[in-house]
Order: C-alpha cells, then structure tokens, then sequence
C-alpha cells in the first residue's frame, strides 16, 4: 500500500477536514481539522480494504510561540500492510481540547493520560483523564516549554530554617 | 465485543473507600519483589479472585524526556541508556535512527552490522533476565542462576566494546562510539558456540516441567484481536499469533538481510509467551552467526559515517589537521543542527516496538522528543489478562509481560 493511494483516499472522503498534507522521508503525515479527527480516524480504523487496527503512537508537541500552540501527533498502523500514517492535530492554547481515541483504540489510554499530565491537553471524552507520571497533587504540566526545569535547594544547618519553613512535610 | 477497560487506582480505591462495595482491596507494590521494579497495583479482590488490577506508575519518573530537551542531540543520547535499563543498545539505537532519519546520514554497512550484532546480543541479555525473574517468582531458584551465568558474559562483551557493562552510550548519532577491538569478534564467536546448548538447557528445566506448565499454560490468556486493541507489542503480541514484528515489517539497520523466523504463539497465555521469548533467543544467535560472518567479510573499516558534520574526526587526525580540529570543536561545543521538522522511528526492542519521535526546530537542541515505550503500553493488559484469576497468577502475569519500570516511567 503506498503513500498516495491513501492520500488519494483520504482526500476525495475528507476534501474539507485535511489542512495539510506532507510526505518527508517516506512518512505520509496529514494535518487534520480538529472537529474532524474522530470522524477520520473511524474511517481509517473501519476501512474495509486498509484497515488501520493498531495505534502504535500518541504524543503532544508544545509549539510555544506558535499559533496554534499545542499539536498532537498520533502514528497509526495498518497491521495487514504494514503502511503507518501520522495524523496531526493542533489546538490553541486557551482551548487546548482535542477529541479523545480511547473510545475507538484502548491503546490510547494510558498514552492521552501520559499527553495530558504532562502537556496539558484535554483529551475530551477520555473515561479517566488522570495524572499517571506526575503526582496526584502536582501543580502545572512539566514538560510544556514555559515550565522551568526546576531545582531543588539543598538543605544546610545554615540555611534549613528558611528552607524547611517553605516545605508542607516540615511544619508539623 | 467486550468492552476493553484499563481502570485507575481511583476507580478501585474511591468506591472502597466510600464503603460501597463487599470486596477488599489490597495494595501490592511499589516496593515488592514481584513487581521487577517500582510498580504499585492496586486489586480489588474477592477471596483470593482478582476483580480488578490498576498498574500505579510514576515512581521511577525522571523527567528524561524534558532534560532531553535542554541538551544538544549527541549528550541526550547518554539519557536514552537510563530508559529501559536491561537494554541500553536498544534505546540508543532507537534515538540515533531518528535523529539519522532527521538528517538524512548514510552509516556504513560495517557499523549497521555491529549495531545489528550488538542489538541482538543485547535481545539475549534483556531475555534472559526476563527468564531468571520470571523462574524466580514462580520458585525455580536454578533458572535464575544459569541465566545470569550468560548474562555476564554477554555484559562482558559490551564492556569490551563501550567500557561500561550497562549504561553504554556506544550507539551514538552517525555510527559508533569507537571502534570495536581486536577481541571483540573471537568472543562473541565464544558466546554464539555455547548459546545454543544454554538455551536447550533452560528448556530442559522448564519447558516440560510439570509445576511450570500448571502455573503458566491458560494462565492469563489474551487473545489476538484485543492484544492489538491494547496494542501489547513484542513477544506479548506475537505470543497471541499475530506475527508482527517490526524487524520484518518495517526493516531498520539492514535487517532485510538477515535470515531469521518470527516465533509465535497461539493461546497468547504465559506459557506461549515462554515459548515465544524462548524461540527469539535462538533466532538471535543466528542472527549473530551471520552478522559475525559479515563482519568478517568486511574486515577493518570505518566506525562512523564520515560526514564531519555528524560524528566527530578520530583522534589522530585531530593532531594534524586543522579542519578536524574545527569540526571537533564546533561538535562538542555547539552541537549539530538537524533541519527543521519531525520524525518517528519503530524499532523491535526486547520489550516490543519502542518508537522515538524527535521534531527539530532548526537548533542544536531536540524541541521535543518522545518515547513509545513498550513496558507501559503493554502494562494497559494487565486488567484484562488478570481478571478472574488468583492473586498467585499475577505474580506471574507481572513477570511474563517483561516490564521495565525504568521505560514505564522515563
């Protein structure tokens, strides 16, 4: 199964859901409408000649200083062509939505959990969108790019005082 | 069609906690020998039946992935190693192909053979700690010890070649390291000779072992179709009989031209998955011989590709050329810059497909990499694979999966 037959496909289905389309070292990759994505995606995984069974990867980007800021990158894989496809989707920073695939993929789960805890995007209709790298209680997403890397200051007899006050565990 | 379900701690612990249901639950982990690593379960039991199994993971996170991206592409790369902790080569493989794939680097046929060699000599390491663990939870002490037995000699390999038993950065951006040593082939030639009689060793201890077939045959069986919706990957997924691996289907590093089956199961319950892993180690051996062979065939011959640009000069050019002392030093300072854009990579690792995705930004730093990593994925089955049965066959369960809780988390 080769790249433009797909894109061929993909186009004459979607014309007005595909934004943009590029093939870079071989790799179809289509950037989709957001409101589009479940629809595609279901007729990519329903495909009755190249089904796309297996989602191998998804991922965030934070584009910061870019509008629109966040893209999720998702690889899917047709397992009886062994043909992957990269679809992107991008979201606005005040807005950062994208329509979950766990109902679609259970795959997706733990990796939109990942997306989500780390990057901030919502992944909307996900059955339990909840932290699992970061702790429960985490403030922010760390691995957005206005999110500092971060240090931790090391106690000393001279400066415990002022550390400690700082600290919940300390106080009691 | 069942619904396929990968519950959260909380969706076991708030009902319980708010003292609506009759079942107990029961923690299991981080710290519990069983869970090969830093894994937290939460079960929700009846009796000693299992109900529900939520993985908590996160104890091990590290932030790899954000300290990747305040460091230049080459000095990531010593990250990668900390990642899935049994199969450095791997992971250092994975990165360099993205970024390669990113820049467009020819590597010569030399090096993808040693990488070859060493990736699948690296199968056999991670395999077999699989196989003393896995022996050790279900009681077999003597397995463990064999194994490791061959695992030393494997490491001492890698030792000869990087230095470092474990943590070996030898797979760099655009080749090697440095070059493999003059005892370096005779051996791997040691190891491949006797590895065969190894495994039938092994196999001899468990294989027909009754106490063995009774705690994994039709324990924790899945079945192909979900296997793929969960997307399990690597020898969880061909142990179900769907024959993908991503050596076959998306050749990398010239596998196209090795010969080698892809083992698979049937029944996809613990016992295939022995039998799969099993079978892998073997197809590794010959995939060694004929590497070996080649390397042979080729004889001396550059360890880098020898786009300056890449990788850097070797040493002793440096002392009289003034272009390799500028090329070393703007590496080593500044770092190369990949074009701007975005590329994933699939490689089989021990553990399943482990898939890199780098996006470039035009700088010497990656914007963003991420890591596909086999160990949590394959972790989202565990539910469904543990439902119904005894807490016993989880310790199992845990172990025939082959997690690293170092990739898990990253």
């Amino acid at each position: 199964m080769d790249n433009q037959t797909i894109r061929d496909r993909l186009q004459a289905q979607f014309p007005q859901a595909i934004l943009a389309v590029s093939e870079r070292f071989g790799d179809l990759s289509v950037t989709l409408r957001r409101e589009d994505l479940l629809a595609v995606v279901t007729w990519l995984r329903d495909h009755p000649e190249v089904p796309y069974d297996f989602l191998e990867h998804l991922s965030g980007v934070d584009y910061l200083g870019r509008t629109p800021r966040f893209e999720v990158v998702i690889h899917l894989m047709s397992l009886r062509y062994l043909h992957r496809i990269c679809l992107k989707v991008t979201a606005p920073e005040d807005d950062p939505h994208v329509p979950s695939l766990t109902p679609l993929y259970p795959t997706a789960n733990y990796q939109e959990r990942e997306t989500w805890d780390l990057l901030g995007i919502v992944f909307d209709g996900h059955p339990s969108l909840q932290r699992i790298l970061m702790p429960d209680d985490w403030i922010g997403h760390p691995q957005r790019k206005d999110h500092p890397l971060g240090e931790e200051e090391v106690a000393f007899t001279f400066n415990q005082e002022r550390i400690y006050a700082q600290k919940p565990f300390a106080k009691e | 069609m069942t619904i396929l379900e990968v519950p959260t701690p909380h969706d076991i612990t708030e009902p319980a906690l708010a003292g609506t249901t009759e079942t107990m639950v029961l923690n299991m982990g981080p710290h519990h020998p069983s869970t090969h690593g830093v894994l937290r379960l939460v079960l929700e039991l009846d009796g000693e039946i299992v109900i529900s199994a939520a993985p908590d993971v996160g104890f091990l996170h590290t932030g790899i992935e954000k300290n990747m991206e305040s460091k230049t592409y080459q000095k990531a790369l010593v990250m990668t190693d900390r990642m899935d902790y049994l199969a450095p080569l791997s992971n250092n493989l994975c990165y360099a192909l993205a970024v390669e794939k990113l820049m467009q680097v020819e590597i010569p046929e030399r090096v993808q053979v040693i990488r070859v060699l060493l990736v699948e000599l690296q199968r056999i390491s991670s395999h077999l700690v699989w196989l003393g663990t896995h022996a050790l939870d279900l009681a077999a002490m003597s397995v463990f010890l064999y194994a490791m037995r061959e695992r030393e000699q494997i490491l001492d390999i890698f030792e000869l070649v990087s230095g470092a038993r474990m943590m070996t950065s030898y797979i760099r951006i655009g080749g090697l390291a440095y070059d493999i040593t003059a005892d370096f082939l005779p051996t791997v030639d040691a190891l491949v000779e006797v590895m065969p009689s190894r495994i039938d060793e092994y196999e001899d201890l468990l294989t027909g072992n009754p106490i063995w077939l009774e705690r994994t045959v039709g324990v924790g069986a899945i079945d192909g179709t979900s296997a793929v919706a969960y997307g399990l990957t690597g020898a969880n997924l061909r142990a179900t009989g769907v024959p993908y691996d991503v050596r076959k289907a998306q050749p990398y590093s010239g596998y196209e031209t090795y010969e080698f089956q892809v083992p698979i199961g049937k029944n996809g319950d613990i016992y295939d998955r022995y039998r799969v892993r099993m079978a892998e180690m073997r197809q590794s051996v010959l995939i060694c011989r004929q590497a070996v062979e080649r390397l042979r065939a080729i004889g001396p011959g550059p360890y880098v590709t020898p786009d300056r640009k890449v990788a850097p000069p070797p040493k002793s050019e440096i002392t009289h050329s003034m272009e390799s002392l500028i090329h070393h030093f703007k590496l080593w300072t500044e770092g190369f810059k990949p074009p701007v854009g975005d590329a994933y990579v699939s490689i089989e690792s021990p553990r399943g497909s482990l898939g890199c995705y780098v996006v470039s930004d035009g700088g010497p730093k990656p914007w963003r990499v991420h890591f596909r990593s086999p160990s949590l994925i394959n972790l989202q089955g565990l539910h469904h694979m543990a439902k119904g049965r005894l807490v016993a066959d989880l310790v199992a369960l845990i172990a025939s999966l082959d997690p690293v809780l170092g990739e898990v988390d990253r």
